[in-house]
């Protein structure tokens, strides 16, 4: 068995994601995000709090992603260059997004948020977290099978 | 006069724990950042830990097997974290009353969601738009909008919580 292994990768990268990961889920824990009731009372407009849970994380992050750019080379711990978090527009982003709204309307639970809840004690959320993975291994299984598929037309075609 | 709203009836619960929560959410994020130029993401933990269990090639694809071994520990930091916070505030043992089958429905619905519009709350919400990225402008206004309607819907059908 050969895995790609990441060459040279920096000793205190593993305790860096580590440190990040304790820091951002003790603020998915104070902020109750990680309660799927807060994220329920604030898409019924009962609380609006949330807004400020986005706000003031996207500001602190984008300040960094700011800094990175536009002021540093290169990453100390990975030798990579800093970038904005861009991705391509297609028309799966509307799609992806309207599924995950459904999703998120339905059970106010979230990727990083199901995790941090499983830190308070909130086994329930287990259920949430198995559907997300269910979700994410159907979706790789559909597009596997439509590309096969597409691959196929486009063969027949020729 | 009388305010049309006022700030107790929109915040009940205040803003400092959403704006300090939000705030080290951001740090966290932040510091991964600065020292890797990662912009990391919650979601993509999902796919990338199948490629551990499945032979299925979009779960295997090389990014996906190069950064499995440290979204893990990503993730399980994050579940520490939140442990370390209920703990210190005497949250601990909290659980939701929401049903099983949102839950589970929800769930399934965000992890096809996530991965099909490539990014997640964190990703998009957080790095993107921190990134003023328009892709995910475009994708936190859907999901936000979306979710919104959703969220009305079901209370309105009188399922609660």
């Amino acid at each position: 068995m050969s895995e790609p292994v990441e060459r040279d990768r920096h000793p205190l990268f593993m305790p860096l994601i580590v440190a990040g990961g304790l820091i951002f889920g003790f603020g998915l824990g104070l902020s109750h995000m990680a309660r799927p009731e807060v994220v329920l009372d604030f898409l019924q407009f009962e609380d609006f709090g949330l807004l400020f849970v986005l706000g003031t994380g996207s500001v602190v992050a984008g300040t960094a992603f700011a800094i990175g750019v536009n002021l540093l080379d290169r990453a100390p711990l990975t030798g990579r260059a800093y970038a904005r978090r861009l991705k391509s527009f297609d028309r799966n982003v509307l799609t992806g997004g309207v599924i995950f709204g459904v999703g998120w309307g339905l059970s106010g639970i979230c990727p990083g948020a199901a995790y941090a809840s499983l830190g308070i004690g909130n086994y329930p959320i287990l259920l949430a977290i198995g559907g997300m993975f269910l979700g994410a291994y159907a979706q790789g299984l559909w597009r596997t099978y439509r590309s096969d598929n597409d691959a196929a037309t486009a063969a027949k075609a020729d | 006069m009388e305010p049309l709203v006022t700030f107790a009836e929109l915040f009940p619960n205040g803003i400092w724990r959403y704006a300090v929560g939000g705030a080290l959410i951001g740090l966290g994020t932040a510091a991964i950042y600065l020292g890797t130029a990662i912009p990391a993401g919650a979601s993509t933990f999902l796919e990338s830990t199948l490629s551990y269990v499945s032979n299925v090639p979009r779960f295997n694809r090389a990014k996906y097997v190069a950064s499995r071994d440290w979204r893990v520990a990503f993730t399980l930091s994050i579940v520490a974290g939140a442990a370390i916070y209920a703990v210190a505030f005497g949250d601990f043992g909290w659980t939701t009353r929401v049903s099983w089958w949102r839950l589970l429905g929800g769930g399934f619905l965000v992890g096809v969601g996530t991965r099909i519009g490539k990014g997640c709350t964190s990703g998009h919400g957080i790095c993107g738009v921190g990134s003023v990225a328009p892709t995910s402008l475009v994708n936190v206004a859907t999901f936000l909008g979306v979710a919104i309607v959703t969220a009305q819907i079901v209370q309105a059908l009188g399922v609660s919580p």
